[in-house]
């Protein structure tokens, strides 16, 4: 889509709190802790255009390409010592295995000497093999739980993908809509960061039990920056 | 009733068996020369062209070869294997093959003759079709789709290994359209399976016969041609142009000033078929006409977008007659029979003279007695182009659309299609497709790239090797991965992609993709947002709208404020006006002898224009310049056409811009062009600041025209067409029929995707093709500014000149009182045409 939004001054980063530990959001669609030089990213769908071409419908090859040059972009801009890939990391199981030298040389580079942790999610449950990095159903660090799907039974300090939240509000008869990271103080929800995914609207039925709404904040991804919105906002 | 043969050697008397001869004299007929001819060349072993009027016996005459071999045919020895279909029939329309059956069955019943007929079409139940591949029926009346998915099913060649004919009805408007692409190659499947095929086309008159000779055969040789039978005229149709007393309007489309006038003559005739050309004004007429019906005549209605049921209903009351008259757009075009039409009356401009004469054809099918037809123009431009199209009538000047070459989407259909029903050779195969005649000229390298489309998606980087949906085996042969493949190809035939309607809701400027919540003003065809980038403006029920985007099947607009509307929107029709009658129309303009025949109201306005600016000749382009109001205008009239003149305004605006002229807006319509901005054009113009021979050059068709399409959404949605008739996307899955919204969305992702990486993709070159012939009508462009190198006349006033003011009105037409911030759109849209007119008679 063609730019249509203006410049506005909006920050490019929001500081969030979650389980006594201080993270960014950045509007690119990562999170970072810088106390522990850690970098989360959810969701990033890493070949589903071939996944698709496997099932018939060659869509152009180039979706793998443009996520992991802006995942190099973010990379470059915090150089995190540890980097958590949050699950769903290739659209299917095949992924991994069958992704063109061109591609796997390039995130091999990305990934480089970082800490790189690999949670196994719906999309791509078993490990991806011949990837450098650590694979891990999930991982706990100092009170925080990094899992792809989320727990409804998780206490707090629970940060989880899948869903690929988004979030809408309402103001004077318009809508809008983005993906967002959803976060209420006690867990967090990290948007999809791969380059072909949609988002779900937080208010949808799968994410009922998950937030207590009166606490829910929509960190909503613009074009420049991201906006906090609260949960009361929301349509 | 005059008939034209062009003889050729050899060709003996044709042999009519004996129930024939003696079902025609029972009747009291005699079979027609051209019935006789046809069947004498078939006989021959040849294929041929039939073009003749409506009403000349063309179905009977079409089948009369094979129903005479069918008769003649030994009864089938016992234990002898089936036999497959002996002759195929294709139409454009459904309707059309169920009208044919019905026609045939009365002589096929009465004499008694050994065939079987059966129609095949997306209505076709599937146990029937099923039926009907086991047990073929000797005739089968079917669709172009029909073909594909016939020639793509495994027992094809088992199902068509009788096939001695094949008849193309309405031939004229089958090849000039994707359809037409998909038809051309599913004949050249055939004619590999059955080499001795014949064809027989059936035609009404078109200004290239050759072209459609060509088509019918094999080319394997340039100079190969189908026989040719002509049957010219039968009577002359007597056409005239609606005589009125009323003042003949400026501009618009409606008509409405004749509707007593035409109100009469539909009573006094027995059943009259009233034309438009587009969907509102039938429904403006029709509307009208019951306001005038004080003897509450039967007049109906008939258009595509009415409920079938409705539809039918109105079909059948033709059929017993019921009717006195009936308002209709292009769906009636085509040769169905019904009723007993005695008058047609054509309101607005035909806008070709072939569409003329089809639709005066639907008009007394007896073909000794003369047509009757009353054309009612619109508008003053139309009063001369109804003119020039009645001469074009009486002279046979036809005007037909040049053929084009294949599309390439089309042609990675028919390639999967082949694997689907066998393996096969490229070369074979590219044997095959260059002998259609639309990808005659289909070079290999271009054949190649669309196999590995077809194969992997044809992308620069060969990641997709091992999924390809067809492979190359040992043998050579490129085969289907998997039946899964086969099933999902049954299920995407066709190249008919509806283009949808659009919401256009408000949003608040700037935000636009993220604003959803606004209200809906209603919705606007797709082609016309394809020409839009963010912050145009255009006039839609009244209000000045921005442009913001397009956010999947919505249009995102804000208040415009008040600025002018700079991109006019049309709820016109979509036929360009034809080459030839623009032509003419230019001719009759430069020559004042021409005007005795036009009504004296128009006569007199283009004397007056001829002393207060100038009429240019035939081959000329004129410009004028002047102020008027606030504003200074330039109007050029280049008579090309609206979509040629649409595409025309987008680059001169782009380019005046440069130039410093601050235009502020333009509109077109079929004959002229009218731009205005801030800045005096006149003065710029004398100061040589602005050269109209640099404004006009041709290379604006060149970094312009680009720059200004990818800018626009116009790639985006054609993209999608070729997307989906190619097979990237799929329309529908085994057991899921995606939405229209769906497939939206993921061809825009994809488009955006190989925009960024593959600009040079074999379906974006398709897709380019496809923009630039269709919707821009940039050939026609291109001819226009070479025609006009060197003879732009120029001419400076002081004020508005006479035939400028049709062109004027359009600015303010679509404006309606209401909102107040449209005080400049209210005063145009005040303004009459005599109130112009005053302002250019004045000193």
């Amino acid at each position: 889509m063609n730019s249509l939004a203006p410049a506005t001054d909006a920050s490019t980063a929001l500081t969030v709190r979650i389980a006594g530990h201080e993270a960014v959001c950045d509007w690119r669609g990562v999170l970072f802790f810088p106390a522990m030089g850690l970098m989360v990213v959810s969701d990033l769908h890493l070949e589903k255009g071939a996944a698709f071409a496997r099932r018939g419908r060659m869509l152009p090859p180039y979706d793998t390409a443009a996520t992991l040059k802006r995942l190099e972009g973010v990379l470059a801009d915090y150089d995190p010592e540890m980097v958590i890939s949050l699950g769903d990391s290739f659209h299917d199981d095949e992924g991994a295995a069958e992704m063109p030298t061109l591609f796997r040389e390039h995130l091999v580079r990305i990934i480089d000497k970082r800490d790189w942790h690999w949670i196994a999610g719906n999309h791509d449950p078993a490990p991806p093999p011949d990837l450098p990095g650590h694979c891990a159903r999930e991982i706990a660090i100092d009170g925080l739980t990094f899992r792809h799907e989320p727990a409804r039974t998780a206490g707090p300090g629970e940060i989880a993908g899948h869903l690929h939240p988004g979030a809408r509000i309402v103001r004077r008869g318009r809508g809008v809509r983005r993906a967002c990271f959803a976060c209420d103080g006690s867990r967090l929800i990290m948007p999809a960061f791969g380059s072909l995914t949609g988002a779900l609207n937080v208010l949808d039925r799968a994410f009922s039990g998950l937030f207590e709404r009166e606490r829910l904040t929509a960190y909503m991804l613009g074009r420049q920056g991201i906006y906090a919105i609260a949960g009361s906002m929301l349509r | 009733m005059e008939h034209r043969t062009h003889p050729i050697d050899g060709i003996a008397a044709p042999t009519l068996p004996a129930p024939f001869s003696e079902w025609f004299a029972t009747r009291g007929w005699q079979p027609r020369a051209h019935q006789l001819e046809l069947l004498a060349r078939t006989q021959a072993g040849r294929s041929a062209l039939l073009i003749a009027p409506t009403g000349a016996g063309k179905t009977l005459a079409g089948f009369l070869p094979t129903l005479t071999d069918l008769a003649d045919r030994p009864k089938p020895r016992p234990g002898e294997a089936r036999r497959g279909v002996h002759t195929l029939y294709i139409s454009p329309l459904k309707a059309l093959a169920v009208d044919i059956q019905r026609n045939l069955n009365m002589p096929v019943a009465e004499m008694e003759l050994p065939v079987t007929m059966e129609t095949r079409t997306g209505d076709t139940p599937t146990h029937k079709r099923q039926r009907q591949k086991h047990a073929p029926p000797d005739i089968l009346l079917t669709t172009p789709e029909q073909l594909a998915l016939l020639i793509a099913s495994p027992d094809a060649e088992r199902f068509f290994s009788h096939l001695k004919f094949v008849v193309f009805d309405e031939l004229h408007s089958l090849v000039i359209s994707k359809r037409g692409h998909l038809l051309s190659l599913g004949l050249a499947r055939l004619r590999r399976l059955r080499p001795e095929l014949q064809t027989i086309g059936l035609s009404a008159t078109v200004a290239e016969p050759e072209a459609l000779r060509r088509w019918l055969v094999p080319q394997d040789r340039p100079d190969a041609m189908a026989d040719i039978v002509t049957v010219s005229g039968g009577a002359k149709p007597h056409i005239t142009i609606l005589e009125t007393d009323e003042r003949v309007p400026w501009a618009g489309h409606s008509a409405l000033y004749a509707i007593p006038k035409v109100y009469e003559a539909i009573k006094a005739r027995r059943t009259t078929l009233l034309f438009v050309n587009t969907r509102s004004q039938a429904e403006l007429l029709f509307r009208e006409l019951w306001r005038a019906n004080e003897d509450n005549l039967p007049i109906a209605l008939h258009h595509g977008s009415l409920d079938v049921g409705q539809r039918r209903k109105v079909e059948k009351a033709m059929e017993t007659n019921s009717l006195r008259a009936i308002v209709a757009t292009s769906t009636l075009d085509l040769g169905i029979d019904w009723g007993d039409v005695d008058l047609v009356v054509h309101v607005g401009a035909p806008k070709g003279a072939s569409r003329l004469a089809q639709r005066i054809g639907r008009s007394n099918h007896r073909m000794d007695e003369p047509s009757r037809a009353i054309l009612v123009p619109a508008n003053r431009f139309e009063v001369m182009e109804c003119r020039a199209a009645l001469e074009a009538n009486y002279l046979g000047a036809q005007d037909t659309p040049p053929l084009v070459e294949g599309a390439l989407d089309v042609l990675a259909q028919h390639v999967l299609g082949s694997a689907c029903a066998a393996p096969f050779d490229a070369d074979v195969l590219y044997g095959e497709v260059a002998s259609a005649a639309p990808y005659a000229g289909l070079d290999r390298v271009t054949f190649d790239r669309i196999v590995e489309f077809v194969a992997t998606g044809g992308y620069a980087l060969k990641s997709y090797e091992r999924y390809a949906r067809i492979r190359k085996t040992k043998d050579g042969l490129w085969r289907i991965a998997n039946p899964r493949i086969a099933q999902q190809y049954r299920l995407n035939v066709g190249t008919i992609v509806e283009s949808p309607m659009l919401n256009i809701r408000m949003v608040r400027p700037g935000r636009g993709s993220a604003s959803r919540g606004g209200p809906v003003l209603g919705k606007v065809e797709e082609y016309f947002l394809e020409t839009l980038t963010q912050g145009d403006t255009f006039l839609f029920s009244g209000r000045v709208l921005r442009f913001e985007g397009i956010r999947e099947n919505e249009c995102l607009v804000s208040a415009g404020g008040g600025e002018d509307a700079k991109v006019p929107y049309y709820a016109g029709g979509k036929f360009p006006l034809s080459t030839y009658l623009a032509s003419e129309v230019r001719a009759m303009l430069a020559d004042p002898e021409r005007w005795k025949t036009l009504p004296p109201q128009v006569a007199e306005w283009l004397s007056i224009q001829h002393d207060k600016s100038i009429l240019p000749r035939r081959e000329d382009l004129l410009v004028e310049t002047f102020p008027r109001g606030n504003r200074f205008y330039m109007v050029l009239y280049p008579f090309e056409g609206r979509l040629a003149h649409q595409t025309l305004g987008m680059l001169l605006t782009r380019r005046l811009e440069r130039a410093g002229a601050h235009p502020l807006g333009f509109v077109a319509n079929d004959y002229a062009i009218a731009v205005w901005g801030l800045n005096d054009m006149s003065a710029m113009l004398k100061s040589s600041k602005l050269s109209l021979a640099a404004l006009m050059d041709e290379d604006m068709l060149g970094d312009d025209l680009e720059a200004w399409i990818a800018d626009s959404w116009l790639l985006k949605r054609t993209f999608r067409n070729c997307a989906l008739i190619s097979g990237l996307v799929e329309k529908r899955h085994p057991g899921q029929e995606k939405t229209g919204r769906q497939v939206t969305v993921s061809a825009d992702l994809i488009y955006d995707v190989l925009r960024a990486h593959e600009p040079d993709h074999i379906l974006m070159q398709a897709t380019w093709a496809d923009a630039a012939q269709g919707l821009l009508d940039v050939r026609r462009l291109g001819e226009m500014l070479s025609r006009i190198r060197g003879r732009i006349v120029h001419k400076a006033l002081t004020r508005i000149s006479p035939l400028a003011v049709p062109i004027m009105l359009e600015i303010g037409k679509e404006a309606v009182a209401g909102d107040a911030n449209e005080a400049l759109l209210g005063e145009a849209s005040r303004l009459s045409g005599e109130e112009l007119m005053q302002e250019a008679l004045e000193a």
